[in-house]
């Protein structure tokens, strides 16, 4: 502990992590620490008895769900998109080796009442039954756009701009319908409101592509899940530090921080002992006092002892119920996986439904995804604040992540974790950078 | 469960690969045998475990070759912050205790009971209690490390990294009770490696940076 350090982590959840990881491949020496005897923070995964111990459930029987070890119940439901970011960290940090993934079986969409495939090809597209065939031409030359449309080329543009050009024109000159723009916007681009239609095309068409490119990879669905839950990935990055130099501690109560004249971070109190840092990185429950609410997510964790119905038995799916479809401003997810993956006892499912706090009846909310899951053994409900840092950290060296939010994977954790890591080097992230590191390492180690 | 051993390749297709753990108290040796196994190595001051994320070393037994990927707890073993991820799905571990220490037996025992909880049913387990050059500072008997493993069926050694006595010895005798049939098909569906695929290995291409 009386060490000095260039970076001092608290709390072990992803974004912590990952940053952690980052920082000691780049030759940061890294103290990291957990007020909880346990990796994740609020994205951990949980066995049965943590899990009903962590929801106030200490003394129910659950004698009825097999061994309480064979669980690892997500407490944030999330899904990583093959293509995304957060896949090209883990390959590029090498620690995809550390995880075993399977893809998700499938992912659907909420439509009039019925649950529908979402199309992962143009063939399946146009031969689905959410789009009639007028709609589903049009829908197909949007596609066709998108697919082509590169950023950096302009012959690619057909003479628009989508850095000015709005969503909402693109789907004008389309001949797009309310029908199809809730299909696109929702479960293609996976926005959770509306508030998309009046901003530049451009991020819409990166979606769609980030979506396609995803399903390319393993055809099923975009989605990946790791083995016995996501609780695995923080732990993966933190064994990537630690391999890279980086100490670890857990059950480490925080009792403060000391700070120089002009307030910067000089060190973290912990247990009576002070550690000597030039930074801090945190999540925000350690530093309430620099951080402001930004709403609510509600979240419903279900087991169940069968398939979500109308998903083809799958062990693994989505269902996204767009705003429109229920009256709402946000969209409310579902997210099952299953014994198949590690986080159950065996033919148990656990199915997570959430989504952005509307009322000051958050579980009634739920109520539309509820509805789709048929009986239900338990539940476990919580509404959580989401906090956003109110800086950037540079002025006082104390840089702190943002709550996870509703969305159901994890693009807007790894722009955080970007956001962060520039904020902190004072330079644009460049995987290029962080592959001569570790290849210099690879030498050293092997030589 | 995750299907394992994995297949490794074409080229080597009698050689089976698994999944093999380190655990013990800071300290006991557990880098050192694993440098002595993989290099045939001992350094008097062996710096904390850096880098070591992977080693891999092959023995044969009854002509089949089996591969080792041997983890080391990258130092998180010190603060009793030892992630479960590191030892989940592990078909083999061992677990090292310093036989001139006797707390360390006494976390050894612990380690056995969180493998019991934690770990496959059918992983296999070798008890070492290393630093065995230095017998005159014997803190424990070989027959109460011998009777305790022989209670929890695992393979029991006496070992010495810096001697090298017994080392290979273990991962011989943990190599013989491994399983050496190919996996039946995992009938929950088959995982995917995610670095398989070749756009992922050239990565770092200019597509790799952006970040929209
Ligand atoms: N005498 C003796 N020293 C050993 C032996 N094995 C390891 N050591 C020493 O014990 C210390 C700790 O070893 P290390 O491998 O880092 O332990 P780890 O923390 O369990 O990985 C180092 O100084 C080693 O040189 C052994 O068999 N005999
Ligand atoms: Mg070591």
């Amino acid at each position: 502990m009386d060490e000095e350090y260039d970076a001092i982590i608290l709390g072990t959840g992803l974004k912590e992590c990952v940053l952690s990881g980052l920082l000691s491949v780049s030759g940061k020496k890294v103290l990291h620490m957990d007020r909880n005897g346990y990796y994740g923070g609020a994205c951990a995964s949980m066995y049965l008895e943590q899990l009903f111990e962590h929801f106030g459930k200490k003394d129910c029987d659950v004698s009825g769900y097999g061994k309480s070890r064979n669980w690892n119940v997500d407490l944030i439901p999330k899904f990583l998109m093959a293509d995304g970011v957060l896949v090209k960290l883990l390959i590029f940090t090498g620690v995809t080796r550390y995880l075993e993934f399977k893809q998700v079986d499938g992912s659907y969409v909420y439509k009039a009442g019925k649950v529908h495939k979402v199309p992962g090809t143009e063939a399946e597209a146009l031969s689905s039954s959410l789009m009639g065939i007028f709609e589903k031409r049009r829908f197909r030359n949007l596609l066709q756009f998108a697919f082509k449309y590169e950023e950096n080329i302009p012959s690619t543009h057909e003479g628009l701009d989508l850095t000015k050009v709005t969503m909402q024109q693109l789907y004008e000159k389309y001949s797009l319908d309310a029908n199809v723009r809730d299909f696109v916007g929702h479960a293609i681009a996976l926005y959770r409101d509306d508030n998309y239609i009046t901003e530049p095309a451009l991020a819409t068409i990166n979606r769609m592509k980030l979506y396609f490119n995803s399903i390319a990879k393993y055809q099923k669905s975009p989605y990946l899940y790791p083995l016995y839950g996501l609780g695995e990935l923080p732990q993966g990055f933190a064994r990537l530090s630690a391999i890279y130099g980086g100490t670890y501690m857990l059950n480490k109560p925080f009792e403060g921080i000391t700070r120089a004249e002009d307030g910067s971070v000089t060190g973290v109190t912990s247990e009576g002992e002070t550690a000597k840092c030039k930074i801090v990185v945190a999540d925000p429950s350690y530093f309430p006092e620099k951080c402001k609410k930004a709403g609510q997510v509600v979240r419903a964790i279900c087991l169940l002892q069968h398939p979500v119905p109308n998903t083809g038995n799958s062990q693994s799916s989505q269902i996204i119920i767009p705003q429109n479809q229920v009256g709402r401003k946000s969209d409310i997810y579902v997210l099952c996986v299953s014994f198949a993956h590690n986080v159950s006892a065996k033919d148990w499912y656990v199915a997570l439904v959430s989504t952005t706090v509307e009322t000051d009846n958050p579980e009634a909310e739920l109520e539309p995804g509820m509805r789709l899951l048929g009986p239900v053994s338990e539940k476990f409900v919580s509404v959580s604040d989401l906090y956003v840092p109110t800086d950037d950290g540079k002025k006082d060296n104390i840089y702190v992540s943002a709550s996870f939010d509703a969305t159901t994977h994890f693009e807007t954790t790894c722009e955080d974790i970007i956001k962060i890591y520039e904020s902190i080097t004072g330079h644009p992230f460049d995987f290029s950078e962080l592959d001569k590191k570790l290849e210099e390492f690879k030498n050293l180690t092997e030589g | 469960m995750s299907g394992r051993p994995r297949q490794n390749g074409p080229a080597q297709a009698k050689a089976l690969q698994f999944k093999l753990v380190l655990l013990g108290e800071s300290a006991v040796g557990k880098s050192s045998l694993v440098l002595r196994f993989v290099k045939g190595q001992f350094h008097e001051y062996q710096e904390t475990t850096i880098g070591a994320a992977f080693l891999t070393q092959t023995v044969t037994v009854d002509g089949v070759t089996v591969k080792f990927e041997i983890w080391d707890t990258a130092g998180q073993e010190r603060y009793h912050s030892l992630a479960p991820m590191y030892y989940r799905g592990a078909q083999a571990a061992i677990i090292v205790y310093d036989i001139t220490n006797r707390d360390t037996f006494e976390r050894a025992k612990s380690w056995v009971k969180e493998l019991d909880r934690q770990a496959r049913k059918d992983i296999v387990i070798a008890l070492a209690g290393n630093k065995f050059d230095l017998s005159n500072k014997r803190m424990v008997e070989v027959e109460e490390g011998s009777a305790y493993a022989q209670e929890h069926n695992l393979i029991f050694m006496e070992t010495s990294a810096k001697t090298g006595d017994n080392v290979s010895n273990v991962f011989v005798e943990i190599a013989k009770m491994l399983p050496k049939v190919e996996p039946k098909p995992n009938n929950n569906g088959q995982t995917v490696r995610i670095d398989d695929n070749q756009e992922a290995q050239n990565g770092g291409g200019p597509g790799c940076c952006s970040k929209n």
